[in-house]
């Protein structure tokens, strides 16, 4: 079993925690995510790792409900537990085993859209330690949904962090995309490499953006998962013409070649029937399902 | 009630009515009754040079369990098969017999072979109805040995060093310990709690310790195994790796599954229960691509899920890789064959779901490096059939987690981990593989088979016999 120290609520639908996961928190690096099992029915579900701390043996985890099994593991409250986390899953992000002159050499641009805010932020964390120069943009519908400003700023610098909101309710106004373009044409910022996490769609638009500006792009990919240890297959997506699996090739692939098309046809399915099954656990034995009105 | 013996013939098992069973989840075979086993012993003829040892990949005395059950000691018939066996509850169920024991039994030439699978079965599940366990804890010599991978053949190889003495730790990535037994072979097939969990806990009862949701190379390397956590030796037996594809257009369709992905949502994950979360896509139409073991337990989960079903496989009957019972029992639940057909392309909707596959139909041509004929397409024999879903099961290739985050790890031109045939030894000194990461996919027997010999390897290596 793995206890939850802290669980906390960051915005509608958006959950935090502190779990006790020793085998994930003493090996895990940025770019890296685990799965957890809520209880013995639920699905395993892969989540991003948000931050760790080796001595206390704790990763934190940053997730929103979107089927059933996930919607299990926000009603755990902290001193519950889960009963399966695993990980840490999938490769760190390249630059954690390059020599760290050569990164250095490097201005890092990191684009978290929404919950993708939650895995830049080891990242960003990770790459100042290490003395690299790293901005950061902030995605986000609108001010409600925007998640670990403080933490970020704390991180990098409130004059590295940069916000976004789809409806301008809170600092800029606009598209990640637009605020890369600015950055770039407009403010006179230089990167070499962009780390681009957060919805498919997001990512596709941030890649078209950086490859007109010469910029390589390194996007994470959160397809449908099973087992997450390169067993299943489920995880597959079509990388430069290569069938790839995220757990074991990813999660991080070169933002150039990844086919996002298909792989945003693949994640509907089970979102619609997973979708489906929330709706009977929600509603309990009021929903018999067939009414015809719910599909 | 005596049972009448036709010594031309296997005595009759009982099975679940073919069109009852192809809606449920329980056991096919319900396996010997006491006096139909003791029936069927008395067709050993007792070979002075036993041919079905030699096709036994572990080489159980045959004649001698046979003959214990045929004075009614089945105690006694177990605890032979243990002596080479350490799952014969699950090898009696899922051994392809046909072309091992029973295809060298003499019986065979005129008539039918003994039904030795069946047999080892009776005295397996006996002996676990009976509460015999065949297990004798020794002191422990206090040195550790790890295991990776709980499949049959860590399960196999853990076992047995516990009972020399070994402080033995198995870890294992997935959540529940049991390899391909409990997230690829099915229920109805293999059943999980009273087979396989048993099986896992007489190995523990030897004093393994084994620890889930561990995943060697991640958590921890092989070096860190060895250098930080004091163990001695390593057997690697992490399986045969990540799924196939075709390569071929429409692969990325919504409805398009590996044989892995579907059988572990049903089995580990039982989708097909209610009372868990797991999501189906529980197809009206499915087709599943492939002959082997892997094809025929895929068509016949969709079947029980309330599919339609249809196998295509590009060779002929003959060539089909899957046990001979399981295609029996395909075509007795009302499976299709397309024999001889091929995909050249998923066919997709609109929204991006699977409408259909267009086959074309092939024919035997010269024989290739397996010695099979090399089927070859014939022109302009292309046609489509129409389906929702469609599961690949073509085979595997190696995971690269371990052998790419363990120097020095030899792996051959199919990326397997080479690994003494022997004593399972590698190129690295201390560290030992089999099983499937090493083979290839191949049989549970074989699997149990290299874990055994490993087992022996490490003891060999670490009293410095090697
Ligand atoms: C659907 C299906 C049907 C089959 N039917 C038959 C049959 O009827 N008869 C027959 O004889 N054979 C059959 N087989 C083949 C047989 O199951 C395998 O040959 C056998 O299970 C191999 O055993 P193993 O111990 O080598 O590997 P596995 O059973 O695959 O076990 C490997 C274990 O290692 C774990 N693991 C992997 N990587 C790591 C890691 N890095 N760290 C920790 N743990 C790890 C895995 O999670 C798994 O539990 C079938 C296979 C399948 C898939
Ligand atoms: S999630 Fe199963 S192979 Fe990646």
């Amino acid at each position: 079993m793995f206890k939850i120290l802290e669980a906390e609520v960051l915005a509608d639908k958006t959950y935090k925690m502190v779990v006790e996961a020793p085998n994930v928190a003493h090996a895990c690096e940025p770019g890296q995510f685990l799965i957890v099992r809520a209880d013995e029915e639920s699905e395993r579900i892969a989540l991003t790792i948000c931050d760790y701390d080796r001595e206390k043996e704790t990763v934190t985890i940053v997730f929103q409900t979107i089927g059933e099994s996930s919607y299990k593991i926000a009603e755990k409250k902290a001193g519950d537990s889960f009963i399966d986390v695993v990980g840490p899953l999938g490769n760190p992000a390249e630059y954690v085993n390059e020599p760290i002159e050569e990164v250095r050499k490097r201005h890092y641009l990191l684009v978290g859209g929404g919950l993708g805010t939650a895995p830049v932020y080891p990242q960003a964390k990770w790459l100042k330690e290490h003395g690299v120069d790293v901005d950061v943009i902030i995605g986000t519908r609108n001010h409600d949904t925007l998640i670990m400003e403080q933490e970020m700023i704390d991180a990098v610098g409130e004059e590295h962090v940069f916000v976004t909101t789809d409806d301008g309710s809170y600092k800029r106004h606009g598209m990640v995309t637009a605020v890369i373009e600015d950055l770039v044409k407009n403010e006179g910022r230089k990167y070499d490499r962009c780390v681009s996490i957060g919805p498919m769609i997001m990512m596709k638009f941030c890649v078209k953006m950086t490859r007109e500006l010469g910029i390589p792009t390194i996007v994470s990919m959160n397809p449908i998962m099973v087992d997450g240890t390169g067993m299943c297959g489920a995880c597959r997506l079509v990388v430069g013409d290569e069938v790839r699996f995220a757990c074991v090739d990813g999660p991080e692939f070169d933002g150039f070649k990844v086919d996002f098309d298909s792989a945003m046809k693949r994640m509907k399915l089970y979102k619609s029937e997973e979708g489906r099954r929330l709706l009977a656990y929600q509603e309990g034995s009021t929903h018999h399902g067939g009414c015809g009105n719910c599909g | 009630m005596a049972i009448e013996v036709d010594m031309m013939k296997k005595v009759p098992v009982a099975e679940q009515d073919p069109l009852v069973r192809a809606r449920n989840f329980d056991e096919v075979c319900l396996g010997y009754k006491e006096e139909e086993a003791r029936a069927e012993s008395t067709r050993c003829l007792q070979c002075k040079n036993p041919k079905c040892v030699e096709g036994c990949p572990v080489r159980i005395d045959i004649p001698g369990f046979i003959e214990k059950l045929k004075e009614g000691d089945n105690a006694g018939a177990y605890e032979i098969i243990s002596e080479a066996s350490s799952l014969p509850a699950v090898c009696g169920r899922v051994c392809p017999q046909e072309t091992q024991c029973e295809g060298n039994c003499i019986r065979g030439i005129k008539g039918e072979a003994v039904s030795i699978g069946k047999l080892e079965r009776f005295a397996a599940d006996w002996a676990r109805e009976h509460g015999i366990n065949p297990v004798k804890k020794t002191s422990g010599n206090g040195r550790k040995v790890a295991v990776i991978g709980a499949g049959p053949s860590g399960l196999t190889c853990a076992g047995d060093l516990a009972r020399m003495g070994y402080e033995v730790t198995i870890f294992e990535a997935l959540h529940k310990a049991g390899g391909v037994l409990v997230y690829g072979i099915p229920e109805f097939r293999l059943p999980k709690d009273e087979v396989v969990a048993r099986e896992i806990e007489n190995v523990k009862a030897l004093g393994v310790e084994i620890k889930t949701d561990y995943i060697i190379g991640r958590s921890e390397t092989i070096d860190e195994l060895m250098e930080d956590q004091g163990f001695e030796a390593v057997y690697i037996a992490s399986g045969a790796g990540l799924p196939m594809f075709m390569h071929i257009p429409g692969e990325q369709a919504l409805g398009v599954y590996s044989a892995n992905e579907y059988l572990t949502r049903a089995n580990l994950m039982k989708a097909y229960r209610e009372d868990y979360d797991t999501p189906i896509n529980k197809g009206q139409k499915t087709v599943v691509v492939g002959g082997g073991n892997v094809a025929m337990d895929a068509a016949r989960t969709a079947l029980r899920l309330g599919s339609d079903v249809t196998i295509v496989y590009r060779r002929s009957e003959k060539e089909l890789p899957a046990r001979a019972e399981e295609v029996h029992h395909a075509k007795e639940e009302g499976i299709r064959f397309a024999l001889l057909t091929n995909p050249v392309e998923i066919l997709e909707d609109e929204e991006g779901l699977v409408k259909g596959i267009r086959v074309i139909k092939m024919e035997l041509g010269e024989p290739d490096a397996s010695g099979r004929r090399r089927p070859v397409e014939i022109e302009g024999s292309e046609y489509e059939i129409e389906c929702d879903t469609v599961i690949m099961a073509l085979g595997t290739t190696p995971n690269p987690l371990i052998s790419s985050t363990t120097d020095n790890l030899e792996t051959n031109k199919r990326k397997c981990i080479v690994a003494d045939e022997e004593n399972g030894a590698t190129s690295r000194p201390g560290v030992f593989a089999g099983g499937d990461c090493a083979t290839g996919a191949a049989t549970v027997i074989l699997a149990m088979g290299a874990g055994r010999k490993a087992a022996r390897g490490i003891d060999d290596y670490l009293n410095g016999r090697q």
